[in-house]
């Protein structure tokens, strides 16, 4: 226990703003914002007042300074931005928090997202930006960039469907896996009354049925797009002891980027990969543990293939093997071996950029899920996939320390 | 697929140089009807995207040298939601990455030509075909890609 740091903090308290379909929400992004905050801090027995550092990733998010201004936070002495872009960031914002506290730079750390759409915006979707009538230009190697808008990758789905066609086609896993992964996030969100899929159950056959987005993607190997806001509050593990929960402590956490993971034109050796190949290890080594020793696993789903190189990378899986280990009844919480996204994650309980994954980590190692899995006391959260800059992180339940 | 002369509708944003000039040479080749690219002239590394440094030994501004625009496709997508209403019309429509082996198999993006409901196979052979577009002002040249 001593020899590693992390465990020195514990996750205290997790709450959420309420999910809405896209565009629906009835609170504008920074009342959304307040609420999960609010919520996370009733849920640890924490005043609000007490928050003194903030941490977050994405951005652009809400300013900590409207923040802490809004809250009359006596002092905020730390705030965090992490630079991963979409989902890749959400682990490493946790581990910030950490770092921050056992470094003496603050005691009571708030990690939050939200995810507000504009009414009629869609993901991928362009608005009047091109061909409205003026010419634009696009120049550089990054995402929408010259290299890549000019010939019509222009959406989150076609840029991050390459590497997935070559899962299937160079290395051979069978589309049966998507499907079993999508429809496990499903039918855990069945059983999550706040997901927003709870009461829309997914068949094989609608999953096959339904459009393609970018081969190999289909509809429903996307993540969901909605309006809400998750938080979550950090401390030391000596003040966790005397709140209101169970203290979930941190075994790992980390980010990695690996080498060119950003160059144009997808110039990096691994394409083909969900950017976790350096840092599952590592993570496994920090937290003394191995793939085996994983009760349940949150894997950030912005595309299901992606998922299944995440699962790779971190042992649960070879591609050889995918399509017998990555079946629906393996991946539910209800007998299956490998448990998996049992929130319903990003595809069926809500996208708020992997925040959900993190969360609902807590909740099983609590106890609280609404698709517990029995003695739950390790668990395995992953952030942004196929991104080019990733993060994870492991809990772990006291017993475990 | 597309009845315009050119594989997409004329709806999508002109590729410039960055602000800084360093890719110019690329543009500039691309509308001469040659592909210029990166190479090291230290360590002789094949680079792309384009850097202000060889990423291998470090050695600044690497040499701008031509290559043959040949190759074969190393991953594909075929586009069904463009995430452009303009792009419905072409649908689907299919996206390559091509790499070339004579160049230290660094990878270019384009389309692949021809009906956007084709076969389309890693590792097949593929030529490069440039396309010419001139629009608000702007003459640039795209390198698409044919089936050898």
């Amino acid at each position: 226990m001593s020899r590693n740091p992390l465990t020195a903090v514990a996750i205290s308290g997790i709450g959420n703003s309420g999910f809405y379909p896209r565009g629906t929400s009835p609170d504008p992004d920074f009342r959304l914002v307040l609420k999960a905050l609010f919520a996370a801090c009733e849920d640890a027995g924490i005043n609000p007042k007490e928050i003194d550092g903030l941490a977050s990733y994405c951005g652009p998010v809400t300013d900590p300074r409207r923040i802490a201004c809004a809250l009359g936070l006596k002092e905020l002495r730390y705030a965090s931005l992490q630079w991963a872009s979409g989902g890749g960031g959400t682990s490493a914002a946790f581990a910030n928090a950490a770092s921050a506290i056992i470094a003496g730079l603050a005691d009571v750390v708030a990690v939050v997202r939200s995810v507000k759409m504009d009414v009629g915006a869609r993901y991928g979707q362009f608005g009047g930006a091109y061909g409205g009538g003026s010419v634009e230009t696009v120049s550089g190697y990054g995402f929408r960039g010259a290299d890549k808008a000019p010939y019509g990758v222009l959406s989150s789905a076609t840029t991050l469907s390459f590497q997935a066609n070559r899962l299937v086609e160079d290395a051979g896993v069978p589309r049966s896996a998507f499907s079993a992964v999508s429809r496990a996030s499903y039918h855990h969100a069945q059983q999550n009354p706040d997901a927003l899929m709870n009461g829309r159950p997914l068949s094989a056959e609608r999953y096959e049925e339904s459009r393609w987005i970018a081969e190999p993607y289909k509809l429903y190997d996307c993540c969901l797009e909605n309006d809400g806001a998750i938080a979550a509050i950090l401390v030391s593990a000596e003040r966790a002891k005397n709140l209101k929960t169970k203290p979930v402590h941190l075994l790992a956490a980390g980010e990695t980027m690996s080498f060119r993971a950003d160059s144009g034109a997808f110039n990096w050796p691994d394409l083909c990969s969900g950017a976790f190949r350096d840092l599952a290890p590592r993570l496994y080594r920090q937290a003394g543990i191995g793939p085996q020793d994983v009760d349940v696993v949150q894997v950030y789903e912005n595309f299901v293939p992606g998922v299944v190189m995440a699962l790779e990378e971190f042992g649960f899986c070879t591609y050889e093997n995918a399509g017998e280990v990555l079946t629906f009844e393996n991946l539910i919480a209800q007998g299956g071996k490998l448990p998996l996204n049992t929130s319903g994650g990003n595809l069926a309980e809500a996208y708020v950029l992997g925040m959900g994954h993190v969360v609902e980590g807590v909740r099983q190692i609590r106890g609280s899920s609404s698709n517990q899995v029995q003695d739950a006391n390790i668990v395995l959260a992953t952030a942004g996939p196929l991104t080019p800059m990733t993060s994870a992180l492991i809990l772990g339940s006291g017993d475990v320390l | 697929m597309t009845t315009s002369e050119t594989y997409l509708p004329d709806v999508l944003p002109v590729p410039l140089p960055m602000d800084d000039g360093m890719d110019k040479p690329h543009w500039d080749g691309l509308n001469a009807e040659k592909l210029i690219v990166q190479r090291c002239g230290h360590c002789h590394t094949w680079i792309w995207g384009p850097e202000h440094v060889c990423y291998n030994c470090l050695a600044w501004d690497p040499d701008w040298v031509e290559t043959e625009p040949k190759g074969r496709i190393y991953a594909w997508t075929r586009v069904h939601t463009p995430g452009m209403d303009a792009l419905k019309p072409v649908t689907p429509y299919i996206c390559v990455i091509v790499e070339l082996p004579q160049a230290g198999n660094i990878r270019l993006i384009g389309n692949l030509l021809g009906p956007g409901t084709q076969d389309v196979k890693i590792g097949e052979e593929v030529v490069g075909q440039f396309e010419h577009h001139s629009k608000g002002g702007y003459d640039y040249t795209l390198l698409q890609w044919r089936k050898a």
